[in-house]
C-alpha cells in the first residue's frame, strides 16, 4: 500500500522555537490515525503545514499516486487538490445559511467564472438535504449558521468537510463542545468516513479515541514519540512521562 | 422570470426608477412642463450616475468587505476618457468651421494644428499628447473608458491582493493610489491639460443645434437605464454561490481558502467589476457637469462614496442607491448656498461651511448607533428582524446566543 501523505524531516520554527522538530509522518488512503499529545505538542502546526498555512523550514511534504509536492501549492490549491482541513473552534459562516454553508463546500468549479454561472441542480439539492440528514442538521437547512449550537456548528463543519469530497481529512479536536450523545455518533461517523478516505483526528479525550479504535500518533515537542495501538503507546514509558504521567 | 421572482426589490427599484425617469420628463424643459429647470435636471443625472457609483463601492465593500478609499478615481479615470473625445471632436469642429471661412478647404495637418493650439494652448503645448492618439475616434476612446481604469484596477488589485494586504492597511493604499494619480494629472505635462482638466464637456460634436434642454434628458434617460442595468447585473451577481463565496471572503477569507476557492481571484475580479462600472458612471457624469480636473481624484471624493453607501446600509444595494442619492443631493442643497443661514448668537451658522460638520457627525452616529443604515429602517419596516450578534458566545450550552441576546 502507497502512502497518499507522506510528511518526512518536517522543521518549523517560530522567533527561534522549534514547534515542530523533524517529524516524519505517513498515512494510506483508506486509514484513521489519532493523533494525541500534549497542550503545544504541535499538533495544529501539523494541520498547519499539510494545508499549506505554515510553510515549513526544512522537509518535504508529499501527496497522492504522482508524489505531488504541497510545498509549491497554495492553500486553496492544497484543498483543490484534495485535502479538507476541520479547524480546532468551529468556523462556519455564521451569516450564511445552512445551505448555503454546505453549497460553499460542494465539490465543483471553484474558479470565479465557473462559480458565477454555476445554478443548483437537482443532484446538488439532493446531496445537500443527504449530507444534513448524516449529521443531523436536516431540519435546520433554512437556518442561518450563527444560530445553531456550538455542537451543531462542529457537526456543519464536518459536513462541509465531506461535501468538499476530499481524500485526505484532516480534523482537530472535533469533540470539543460536544455532549456525550454527540461524541458518539462523531465517532461513529468518523469510523465511517475513513472506509472510503485518509481521516487524521487530532483529540485529547482518550475514551474518545479510544472509541476510534485505530492506529496512535503521539506527539511531543513537536515530534513523534510513538505510534501503535492506544494500548501500546499507553504502554510505553516515555509516554506516560510526557503526557499521561500529567493527569490527562 | 425566477431569479426576479425571489427578489422583490428589484422590481420595486427599477420601477421607481422607471417612474422616477417619467415623472422628471414630463417636468422638464426639454420635453415637458418646464417645472424643473435644465440645471437641475443635469444635477438629477449627475445624482443617478453618483447611485450608479456607490452601487458598486456596495459591491466592492457591502459584499466584498473590501474597503477601497479609491473607486472615485476610476470614475474620473472614466470622465477623463470620455471626455478627450468629448472636448477633441468638438475643438475638431469648431476649427474645421474657421479655417473654411478663408475660403480654400484646410488641410488636415492644418486642422491637427488648429486643434493643438486651441486645447493645450492653455499648457504651452505645441505638440498632441501621444495619449491622445485615440481621442478622434468615439468607439476606440469608449473601449479605453473601460480599459484604462480596468487595467489600473487590474494592477493594483493583482499587487495588492496577491500581498495579501487587507484591511486598513488597503484602504491606505487605495487613497495613496487616488493621491498619487491627482498628483500626477496637476502636472501640466501629464498631457491631460494640468489642473485646468477638460472643458466643454455637455457640448455633444455633431450636435450643436441640439439645446441643452434635450441633451440634459437624454443624459438623465441614459444614466436612469445605466444604474436600472447595473442594479439587475449586481443583484444576479450576489445572488448566486458567487455572492456566497464573496460574503463569506468578507466574514471569513482563510476558511476559504481551505474551501478551495482563490481569494484573490475573487478580490480581483470583483475589484476590477466594480472599477468598470465606476468609470463608465463617470463617463455618463461628466458630459453633464461639462468639466473635469484633477480636483476629481481627491482621496476625499472616495471617502464621500463610501460615506454615502456606509448611510444608506452596507450589504444592500437599494441602500447604497438610497444612500448616494439621499447625501448627495442634500449635500448640494446646503452647499448650493439655497440653505438659510441660521443667525445664532455667536455668530451666523452658514451651512456651506458647517454641512460637512453635519455629514461627518451623521456618519458617526450611523455608524454607532444605526449599523445597517437607511436601508435597514426598510427592512425593519418589512418586518425582517435579525438579532444583534455583538458580544461574546455563552459556550456550548447555551447554543447560539450571544451575551447580550441572551440577556433580554
Ligand atoms: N503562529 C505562531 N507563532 C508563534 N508560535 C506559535 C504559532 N503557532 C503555534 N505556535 C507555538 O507552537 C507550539 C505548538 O502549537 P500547536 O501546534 O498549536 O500545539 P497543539 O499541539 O496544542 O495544537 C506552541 O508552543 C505554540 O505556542
Ligand atoms: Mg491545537
Amino acid at each position: 500500500m502507497t502512502a497518499l501523505l507522506e510528511v518526512s524531516g518536517a522543521c518549523v520554527s517560530f522567533d527561534g522555537f522549534r514547534a515542530i522538530n523533524n517529524l516524519t509522518f505517513t498515512i494510506g488512503p483508506q486509514e484513521l490515525r489519532a493523533i494525541i499529545g500534549p497542550n503545544g505538542a504541535g499538533k495544529s502546526t501539523f494541520m498547519d503545514i499539510v494545508t499549506g498555512k505554515t510553510r515549513p523550514d526544512s522537509g518535504s511534504v508529499m501527496f497522492g499516486e504522482k508524489s505531488t509536492s504541497l510545498l509549491k501549492l497554495s492553500e486553496a490549491q492544497i484543498a483543490r487538490i484534495g485535502v479538507g482541513r476541520k479547524f480546532q473552534r468551529p468556523t462556519v459562516f455564521e451569516d450564511q445559511t445552512v445551505t448555503e454553508n454546505l453549497t460553499l463546500a460542494l465539490k465543483a468549479a471553484r474558479c470565479p467564472w465557473r462559480v458565477l454561472i454555476w445554478r443548483k441542480a437537482r443532484a446538488d439539492v439532493a446531496r445537500i438535504a443527504d449530507l444534513a440528514a448524516q449529521v443531523g442538521l436536516a431540519d435546520h437547512l433554512a437556518r442561518k449558521a450563527g444560530e445553531l449550537s456550538h455542537g451543531q456548528k462542529q457537526w456543519l463543519e464536518i459536513a462541509m468537510l465531506l461535501a468538499q469530497e476530499p481524500r485526505l481529512l484532516l480534523v482537530d479536536e472535533p469533540a470539543a463542545g460536544m455532549t456525550p450523545a454527540e461524541r458518539e455518533h462523531t465517532t461513529a461517523l468518523l469510523v465511517d468516513i475513513a472506509k472510503t478516505r485518509a481521516v487524521v483526528v487530532v483529540e485529547h479525550d482518550m475514551e474518545f479515541v479510544r472509541r476510534l479504535n485505530c492506529k496512535v500518533t503521539v506527539l511531543h515537542e513537536g515530534a513523534v514519540l510513538a505510534e501503535g495501538s492506544l494500548d501500546h503507546v499507553t504502554k510505553n514509558q516515555q509516554v506516560i512521562d510526557v503526557y499521561l504521567g500529567r493527569g490527562e | 422570470m425566477l431569479f426576479a421572482k425571489s427578489k422583490p426589490s428589484l422590481i420595486v427599484v427599477i420601477a421607481t426608477l422607471l417612474v422616477f425617469s417619467l415623472v422628471v420628463t414630463v417636468l422638464s424643459e426639454g420635453y415637458g412642463t418646464g417645472v424643473l429647470s435644465t440645471s437641475f435636471i443635469k444635477t438629477l443625472g449627475k445624482t443617478l450616475c453618483l447611485c450608479l457609483a456607490a452601487l458598486a463601492m456596495d459591491l466592492v465593500w457591502g459584499y466584498a468587505g473590501i474597503l477601497s478609499l479609491g473607486h472615485m478615481a476610476f470614475f474620473a479615470l472614466g470622465g477623463y476618457m470620455i471626455g478627450m473625445w468629448l472636448m477633441y471632436a468638438r475643438t475638431a469642429e469648431i476649427v474645421t468651421t474657421a479655417l473654411a471661412g478663408g475660403g480654400l478647404p484646410a488641410t488636415p495637418a492644418e486642422i491637427q494644428d488648429g486643434i493643438t493650439s486651441q486645447i493645450f494652448g492653455v499648457v504651452g503645448t505645441s505638440e498632441l499628447p501621444f495619449i491622445w492618439g485615440f481621442a478622434h475616434s468615439f468607439p476606440l476612446q469608449m473601449l479605453l473608458v473601460v480599459l484604462v481604469p480596468g487595467l489600473l484596477a487590474l494592477c493594483f488589485g493583482w499587487l495588492a491582493f496577491r500581498a495579501r494586504v487587507t484591511g486598513v492597511y488597503l484602504s491606505i493604499l487605495t487613497q495613496a493610489m487616488t493621491l498619487a494619480l491627482a498628483l500626477y494629472l496637476f502636472q501640466n505635462d501629464s498631457g491631460l491639460r494640468g489642473n485646468n482638466g477638460l472643458s466643454g464637456l455637455q457640448n455633444l460634436p455633431g450636435l450643436s443645434s441640439t439645446s441643452q434642454d434635450s441633451l440634459s434628458i437624454w443624459f438623465f434617460w441614459a444614466s436612469a437605464a445605466a444604474l436600472g442595468l447595473a442594479y439587475l447585473l449586481i443583484s444576479w451577481v450576489v445572488s448566486g454561490k458567487f455572492g456566497s463565496v464573496i460574503r463569506a471572503i468578507r466574514d471569513d477569507e482563510a476558511r476559504v481558502r481551505f474551501l478551495g476557492y482563490s481569494v484573490e481571484g475573487y478580490k480581483l475580479f470583483v475589484f476590477i467589476l466594480t472599477a468598470v462600472i465606476c468609470a463608465l458612471a463617470g463617463a455618463l457624469y461628466y458630459p453633464q457637469a461639462g468639466i473635469i480636473n484633477p480636483a476629481e481624484l481627491a482621496p476625499t471624493a472616495s471617502i464621500y462614496l463610501a460615506v454615502w453607501v456606509a448611510i444608506g446600509g452596507r450589504g444592500r444595494l437599494y441602500g447604497a442607491i438610497i444612500g448616494a442619492a439621499f447625501v448627495s443631493l442634500l449635500s448640494s442643497w446646503f452647499t448650493g448656498g439655497r440653505a438659510p443661514s441660521i443667525p445664532l448668537v455667536f455668530g451666523t451658522l452658514n451651512w456651506v461651511d458647517w454641512w460637512q460638520v453635519l455629514l461627518g457627525l451623521s456618519f458617526v452616529l450611523v455608524t454607532l448607533f444605526a449599523p445597517k443604515g437607511i436601508g435597514g429602517l426598510f427592512d425593519s419596516l418589512a418586518g425582517l428582524h435579525s438579532p444583534n450578534r455583538r458580544g461574546a458566545p455563552l459556550g456550548p450550552n447555551d447554543g447560539s446566543l450571544q451575551e447580550k441576546e441572551a440577556l433580554k
